[in-house]
């Protein structure tokens, strides 16, 4: 007998009960007439598909995916994937070259490094904006992330000998972010990490997540750089290692989307791929210590990434801010940023991701603090845009606050 | 992590406990797989006949108006039902009899909202009814769509109730009273009342298909307050597995925490009845998915249901079988440091509205009890608490 039970489909969009739960909570249909919502968008839009892909709308491309639905939904269905896969299955547009670009984070990362003084000063043009708005469609009302002289990698390769003399060794998936943009960062974890007694290596050659080639249209090509990731981060797992990140939507997309919307199989690594927050706040637990700064003092307001939700984890964040002798910690309210990556780069998406941003933006005026503390790179670019406030990874607050 | 109390489940009746036990010092954790039934709440507790001064104290620490007055409320098909307990978005009227001509009025595009089953539930009770519909073009995103909801409207509201009262006021003949749909005061509370001081007749709002707009802000202010007293609140995460020797639980794993368990000397369970997967089902028997408690269930399936469908649902009274003190029973055996409340004991009926009811006394009952237990440390607890009370609403 054919149980139910048994034939749970890939996202689970028949156990949908219709309660519209997650339309209270998506984002985008507040401030995005053409968004049809994630229940309309999901499981409902699904059941038609199947029948006929005529059904596929178009209008899914707005979905953040910031996950607040599944995160929401009572009955455990995998909305925000529903629609991902959907995008995949039946968006046949070619990506457009804009798409293209921002996808590439990596390769455009590789190509503006040895020129960033040049770049950085260039994408700060007026003019320069003007002409992207008009040539590409990348919104003029942008701030460009910076680009980086020296590489995070090639900082760190200086120093593998010293980190190898740690008793303890933790493998780090920097991501492109911190390669490219702000090798602070990830110098910032070596500093915390070592003060632990734990030596930080880097992986065989990562690549991009593919966070930004799943959200612009190429999926095939976030596939190809799933398989290469996982494949190098078995490498350090076979070694016994654990690897750590410090941005918030790598993890989940190796952790969850290379399964749920890649298809590629990361269960080997799965497991020890975790926030560098939850490491740091699991060594604590387990006794080893931190020496904080006696004079630090920090009013910091928190933001949990909306990946950071999907992932469960916000509360290793909190905790070790909070922990932090010096630090005057306040949570925000739980709001999308609206910027999502490449998502708010795009003119046709600017006024809605400032509109998603809003009631965020206006809450850390208000308190007023002396930074804003938050996982993800692109909530970073965002808040830092739109509020003046600076936005530091919890990580380098603890680097600051150290002793 | 290492809590005191770890709650599984964060709808109302978890919240309650939660809240109730970091007021009493207490380090708490809750996991809620997803939002709860508070979003389904009609914003009445029906079951609560009594005025509850716990439950009102708890409440306005929380933000959260309720006003206690024995009567009947209006529901959203036009008849009546009795209460005696709700939130101030929500009139208590002495008979059905509230007013004796009525305007109803909905928005455009709205289908959320049973304006001609309320007018004729409202003419049999002999008043009378006269329904109009308003066009708001800060509606029209909403409208555009399709996908206008509750929840949708009412943060337009937030902004535009004044314009709304205006419009109110233009339509406005001889009536004594205005229906509207609830979909007022989402993040802002004060907007019902200002509503109602804004237009020259009775306001009353009738309920709408969910999300409940008073059940999202309830839901809302609760956890503001759990945080507020240092509740670590795990949104969006589920306990799959609990780890006990010797018939105590020591510690949860959860889906998102996986090998990060969480410790505790007590644990409740509140994850709901079969509609939250609080109990789950196959062809052959319900069963509990955390621990395998032990359910009161007949053997034979088609005693499960009644083919009448709109009759009483004997599946819907299933829960986990209990002790006196709401200790949860495991292979006959009650389990020292877990609790059952709310939805998940069963012998709630919908159609009585008892579920807020029983989720806020069996959460009640359970925190004294274990308020009680950590007083006298090892000792056994003094006096069985007031369970058949709750178990029974």
């Amino acid at each position: 007998m054919k149980l139910q039970e048994y034939t749970t489909s890939a996202h689970n969009f028949e156990e949908c009960m219709k309660c519209t739960v997650c339309t209270a909570y998506c984002p985008v249909l507040q401030v995005n007439p053409l968004y049809p919502g994630p229940k309309q968008a999901g499981p409902d839009g699904e059941r038609l598909r199947l029948k006929d892909p005529y059904f596929f709308n178009y209008a899914l491309k707005y979905c953040l995916n910031c996950k607040r639905c599944e995160v929401a939904c009572p009955s455990g269905v995998k909305v925000a994937d529903l629609i991902q896969s959907a995008r995949i299955k039946y968006d046949t547009h070619p990506p457009k070259l804009r798409d293209q670009i921002l996808a590439s984070t990596d390769f455009m990362g590789t190509l503006a490094r040895p020129f960033a003084p040049i770049v950085n000063a260039v994408t700060d043009l007026g003019i320069t904006k003007k002409v992207l708005d008009f040539s590409l469609d990348i919104d003029h009302r942008r701030t460009f992330p910076k680009y980086s002289g020296r590489s995070f990698e090639s900082w760190l390769k200086r120093r593998s000998k010293e980190q190898a003399a740690f008793p303890e060794q933790v493998a780090y998936f920097h991501g492109c972010y911190v390669n490219y943009n702000y090798p602070q960062l990830g110098k910032d974890l070596v500093k915390v990490l070592n003060a632990l007694g734990v030596g930080v290596q880097l992986l065989d050659k990562e690549k991009c997540c593919g966070i930004a080639m799943i959200a612009n249209g190429m999926a095939r090509e976030a596939a190809k750089h799933a398989q290469h990731n996982v494949e190098v981060l078995g490498k350090a797992v076979s070694r016994g290692l654990k690897v750590v990140t410090t941005s918030s939507t790598c993890t989940l997309t190796m952790r969850d989307e290379y399964p749920e919307l890649l298809k590629v199989d990361n269960s080997a690594v799965r497991d020890s791929l975790l926030m560098a927050t939850r490491f740091i706040y699991e060594k604590l637990e387990q006794g080893a210590t931190l020496k904080f700064r006696a004079d630090y003092h920090k009013k910091v307001a928190y933001h949990t990434p909306c990946h950071l939700e999907k992932l469960g984890w916000g509360v290793f964040s909190e905790r070790l801010l909070r922990m932090i002798p010096g630090v005057e910690f306040t949570m925000l309210a739980s709001n999308c940023c609206g910027m999502s990556g490449t998502y708010g780069f795009k003119k046709e998406n600017y006024e809605a991701s400032q509109a998603i941003g809003a009631p965020l933006f206006e809450q850390i005026k208000t308190l007023n603090p002396d930074v804003v503390a938050c996982d993800c790179e692109t909530c970073k670019w965002q808040i830092e845009m739109s509020t003046g406030y600076p936005v530091m990874n919890p990580i380098s607050i603890l680097a600051e606050a150290l002793e | 992590m290492k809590f005191d109390t770890v709650i599984m489940g964060g709808g109302l009746a978890g919240m309650v406990a939660g809240i109730a036990l970091q007021q009493a010092g207490k380090n708490t954790a809750i996991v809620s797989m997803g939002q709860n039934a508070l979003h389904f709440f009609s914003g009445t507790f029906e079951s609560l006949q009594a005025p509850s001064e716990r439950l009102a104290e708890l409440f306005s620490a929380a933000g959260i108006r309720v006003h206690y007055r024995k009567g009947v409320r209006l529901m959203p098909l036009g008849t009546f039902k009795e209460a005696a307990l709700s939130l101030d978005d929500i009139d208590l009227f002495p008979t059905p009899k509230f007013g004796r001509r009525v305007l109803i009025v909905n928005f455009l595009g709205y289908h959320d909202f049973f304006s001609s089953f309320l007018a004729e539930g409202l003419e049999k009770q002999g008043m009378e009814c006269r329904i109009r519909f308003l066009s708001l073009p800060e509606l029209d995103n909403a409208k555009a769509h399709g996908e206008m909801r509750s929840v949708q409207i009412a943060r337009s509201m937030d902004r535009i109730w004044e314009k709304v009262a205006q419009e109110i006021r233009l339509l406005l003949k001889d009536e004594d009273t205005v229906i509207l749909p609830q979909v007022f005061g989402l993040l802002d509370d004060t907007v019902p009342g200002r509503l109602r001081q804004a237009i020259p007749a009775r306001v009353v709002f009738a309920g709408t298909m969910p999300p409940s707009v008073p059940g999202v802000r309830t839901q809302m202010q609760l956890r503001r307050r759990y945080e507020l007293l240092g509740g670590t609140f795990l949104m969006g995460d589920q306990a799959i597995r609990a780890h006990e020797h010797d018939g105590v639980v020591h510690s949860i794993a959860t889906h998102n925490l996986d090998a990060h368990y969480l410790e505790a000397r007590n644990f409740i369970l509140a994850t709901g009845g079969l509609y939250s997967k609080g109990l789950v089902s196959n062809p052959f028997k319900i069963t509990e998915p955390i621990l395998d408690l032990d359910i009161d269930q007949p053997q034979d399936r088609n005693e499960w249901y009644n083919p009448t469908f709109a009759g009483e649902q004997p599946y819907m009274g299933y829960g986990v079988k209990t002790d006196e003190q709401l200790h949860a029973i495991k292979d006959g055996v009650a389990m020292q440091n877990v609790y059952a409340i709310g939805s998940i004991l069963g012998n709630t009926r919908p159609e009585l509205g008892s579920g807020a009811g029983l989720a806020i006394n069996s959460a009640f009952a359970v925190v004294d009890q274990i308020l009680r237990c950590t007083q006298n440390d090892n000792e056994e607890p003094a006096t069985p608490v007031i369970l058949s009370e709750a178990k029974n609403l």
